[in-house]
């Protein structure tokens, strides 16, 4: 095979890879949040996450045939998703696992499932009233098309990144940039202002942490507001890299991100985000398994194909809990009994 | 509060519990004749109006609830011993059976709910009794309905005809190869673990150990291989399936795939604590559906396999014959009392195991793992016993789910399923063998009858709009039931006594303390672990050595 052909492949590949990774590491950072400060895996995260997703359709809908800028709806879609996951997420926190601080780790475990199970059934139940069932985004012109086209004012970088073989959207650069602005802004509230530093310590200890004078449940709330803010990010995130979703479709990108968490130690943000990555970059391989070996003339890997890829992650996720279980970036502590 | 008085503690009266042989009587009485008049049409004919009401798909599955209710009752009220013999044999032998003579339909649910009674008492040893969340359960429940699905249709034809065509150069020299193979490797494995018992294993004993183990995989994988080319020839006579009468033999091959199985799944992951153990075996939960999908030589994949055979015994068929059953009624009958007999079986096994060294030890490991193992509990082989046994249980009731079905696919078996059986043992009370049985009942009701009935009912009511129709929720009613147990009453409905007494020991103990930090306390006994026991300390702890 020609190494022309393939290794623009290979890096579109690995690109979109990075750019799906993006998605996950946003999420990841909603799980191991509140499993830093409760130690508990909120599986209801992967609905609050498909909440944002399902409010920044409703905005893109109806803001459909408004003039307004792109990039304008876009902002009012990433607001509203934030608002909406992130009061959700507080509400599940303060009704269902607030009354069983304290009781059996399986416990709030099991309820986290049944919020997740109530809250998919809901969310399918408000769009079918409405005759909906799959939901396609309907996006800002100029969103879908190539990034820097060539009749475009950036159109030299454009034009320079094809040359290389690179070929990104326009909507995979934009994910990216909201991305990163959300990773930054939140590694400034946690480490650089008296909230983040209130979380940290709940984290850390939540007992010592109340002596201090820091009030435990108002900071987990935050933590839980935070998490379902970048949750509803990431949902009108995964809503435009996809295009279509539904009330069920949080379950598969809850559980990568989730892996990603672990992956990269959990309850480390920086952990979180290059699980993300690398995890994104992954699962695209995996998807492609098939077409490498063919590209490569080896036998034809047949049964190896998309369909694998979901259970790629957690393949890894046993990998990683049998050899590392601290992850990447975690740090390894010892049981207290 | 001083140590010196110990608290008195609270004297709690026995209750009298008023005799009501009598009631129970007639309570079976009356929901007998209920259940065998709503299902004999002819009567319902001449009965006018009142037919119809009981004709009426939400009355019936009352009608079948309230039923059912009388074992239930049975169990709990305080009466004769007689009468509650009368009423368990009366009921499940007797009037369930003259019912479904009339209504297939109900046997098939009774079949069903007990099926679905084995999985959740399966699942109460792993979570209820060793506190093991497992989310991929349904997976061994998959195992055992392909064990007996790939051989008892025309896929076992078919794999044979393809291993025929492409043979290769397998032949019997491949089969001589690989049983040398698999024997040296199992008989070095034997030997370095029995090394192991009187050495420290070292870091090369243990590599050794574990190519010893692949070794053993690629000649049993070399032994199946070269047998299927082997007997490829008699692809025809195999075209719709073995004969039914390995039916029994298979009963006790799912029992041990599933087993084995469940042994497999568990030594990689049961060394994490409880949350990445659910995480991780709804993961493989996941793997099981996704390969029994893609690998579509054996299981045809998302088509599913259809027909699957049962066992035909002919004085079976014979006696059910005198007693008045149409000759398509035999293979559910017989299905009936075989559930019956495994479900009695299972049972059996739950409380002897329950009042065993195992079963204590299972519940020593649920309420605190360090402290079990310091008593010296071997962790891992606890863990491992009663993963194995739980998926036994879920493998056997899979073949006979296939074999009742005759039609599986991989759909059948996906998280929802497993969710299903985790919210009968939920709703039911963790731990309790009992309850457990009544959630499996209470749900499968809820899932077969009752919101399907609703559904009917309100589609044909115009002003409710077809989104809100109930048989689209179950997502919703079993999150709800999760959620509402939990935060309610976590010990479920009836309750497992010992577990009460665990999930409220804060009542005692906490009055004092303010609604925020001081409940911190609790959780903060096992802050941050990060999801593995050490191993060196789990090998150290063998109860054998």
């Amino acid at each position: 095979m020609e190494l022309s052909i393939l290794l623009p492949f290979i890096v579109n590949v690995i690109i979109g890879g990075l750019v799906l990774g993006f998605v996950y590491a946003i999420i990841a950072l909603g799980y191991t949040m509140v499993y830093g400060v409760l130690q508990l895996i909120n599986f209801a995260h992967s609905e609050v996450f498909i909440t944002g997703a399902v409010v920044g359709f409703e905005v893109f809908r109806i803001l459909q045939d408004s003039a307004m800028n792109g990039y304008l709806k876009l902002l009012i879609a990433l607001l509203a998703a934030m608002a909406v996951s992130g009061l959700l997420n507080v509400l599940i926190e303060r009704l269902a696992y607030r009354p069983l601080r304290g009781s059996p780790r399986l416990v709030p475990l099991i309820t986290a499932i049944g919020v997740s199970l109530i809250l998919q059934d809901t969310l399918r139940f408000l769009e079918g009233l409405q005759g909906r069932f799959d939901l396609t985004y309907t996006l800002p012109a100029g969103f879908g098309d190539k990034f820097c086209a060539a009749e475009s004012t950036c159109a030299p970088v454009g034009n320079f990144l094809r040359t290389i073989g690179v070929d990104v959207q326009l909507k995979d650069v934009i994910l990216v940039v909201v991305a990163l602005v959300s990773l930054g802004a939140l590694n400034y509230v946690v480490n650089r202002t008296r909230l983040g530093k209130a979380i940290r310590a709940v984290s850390q200890d939540r007992v010592t942490a109340g002596l201090m004078g820091i009030d435990s449940n108002l900071m987990i709330s935050a933590t839980f507001l935070i998490g379902g803010a970048l949750g509803g990010v990431s949902g009108v995130l995964f809503g435009l890299k996809f295009g279509t979703i539904n009330a069920y479709s949080g379950f598969d990108p809850g559980i990568i991100a989730f892996t990603a968490a672990v992956l990269g130690g959990i309850g480390s943000i920086p952990g979180a985000v290059l699980g993300g990555l690398l995890l994104g970059v992954i699962q695209n391989l995996i998807g492609v398994t098939n077409i490498f070996g063919n590209l490569l003339g080896l036998a034809n890997l047949g049964t190896i194909d998309a369909s694998y890829s979901k259970i790629g992650p957690f393949i890894v996720l046993v990998l990683i809990l049998i050899f590392k279980p601290t992850g990447l970036l975690g740090k390894s502590n010892v049981e207290k009994v | 509060m001083t140590v010196a008085s110990p608290v008195k503690p609270a004297v709690r009266r026995p209750l009298v519990k008023p005799d009501r042989t009598i009631w129970l009587v007639l309570f079976f009485i009356v929901t007998s004749v209920l259940l065998l008049i709503s299902h004999e049409t002819d009567i319902m004919r001449n009965l006018g109006p009142l037919g119809d009401v009981l004709r009426n798909k939400v009355v019936e599955a009352l009608v079948v609830s309230l039923f059912l209710a009388n074992v239930l009752f049975a169990y709990l009220w305080k009466a004769a011993n007689w009468a509650k013999l009368l009423v368990g044999i009366g009921s499940l032998l007797f009037v369930l059976p003259l019912a479904g003579q009339a209504d297939t339909s109900l046997l098939d649910l009774s079949i069903q709910i007990m099926i679905f009674a084995a999985l959740a008492l399966g699942l109460n040893i792993v979570v209820g009794l060793a506190g093991l969340l497992d989310l991929g359960y349904v997976a061994f429940f998959a195992v055992g309905a392909y064990t007996w699905s790939i051989f008892a249709s025309p896929r076992f034809g078919e794999v044979l005809k393809y291993y025929g065509e492409n043979s290769g150069t397998t032949g019997s020299g491949t089969l001589a190869i690989g049983l040398v193979l698999a024997a040296v490797t199992a008989g070095s494995m034997i030997y370095i673990r029995g090394l192991h018992g009187r050495v420290a294993p070292t870091r090369l004993s243990n590599l050794s150990f574990l190519l010893a183990g692949f070794g053993l995989l690629s000649g049993i994988i070399l032994i199946g291989r070269s047998i299927l080319v082997l007997f490829s020839g008699s692809a025809d006579a195999v075209a719709s399936g073995i004969n039914p009468g390995f039916f029994w033999l298979f009963l006790a091959l799912s029992v041990m795939t599933a087993a084995l199985v469940g042994v497999l799944i568990g030594l990689p992951v049961l060394k994490l604590k409880g949350d990445y153990l659910a995480i991780i075996t709804l993961g493989l939960g996941e793997v099981i559906r996704v390969l029994a999908n893609n690998l579509g030589l054996y299981t045809a994949g998302s088509q599913g396999i259809t027909p699957i055979g049962t066992a035909s015994v002919p004085w079976f068929n014979s006696l059910v014959g005198a007693l008045g059953f149409r000759p398509d009624q035999y293979y559910l009958m017989f299905l009936y009392v075989l559930v019956l007999i495994v479900i009695a079986v299972i049972l059996l096994v739950n409380v002897r195991l329950d009042n065993s060294r195992i079963g204590r030890a299972w519940i020593a490991i649920r309420d605190d793992e360090i402290a079990a193992q310091a008593m010296g509990v071997p962790l891992m082989q606890t863990k491992l016993i009663a993963f194995a046994t739980g998926a036994s249980f879920a493998g056997v009731m899979g073949m006979i789910f296939a074999a009742k079905q005759t039609f599986i696919s991989p759909e059948s078996f996906n998280l929802l399923q497993s969710i299903t059986v985790l919210s009968m043992v939920v709703l039911g009370g963790m731990g309790s063998f009992s309850g457990v049985i009544l959630g499996a009942a209470v749900v499968t009701l809820l899932n077969l009858r009752i919101l399907p009935g609703l559904g009917e009912a309100s589609a044909n009511v115009s002003w409710i709009p077809q989104e809100v129709n109930p048989a689209n929720f179950n997502r919703f009613i079993f999150g709800s039931i999760l959620v509402a147990m939990m935060l309610l009453r976590p010990e479920g409905l009836l309750p497992n006594k010992r577990r009460t007494r665990e999930l409220h020991h804060e009542d005692d103990q906490e009055d004092e303390s303010v609604d925020g930090n001081a409940s911190g306390l609790n959780a903060g006994g096992d802050v941050y672990s990060a999801g593995l026991a050490t191993t060196k300390e789990d090998d150290k702890t063998g109860g054998d050595r």
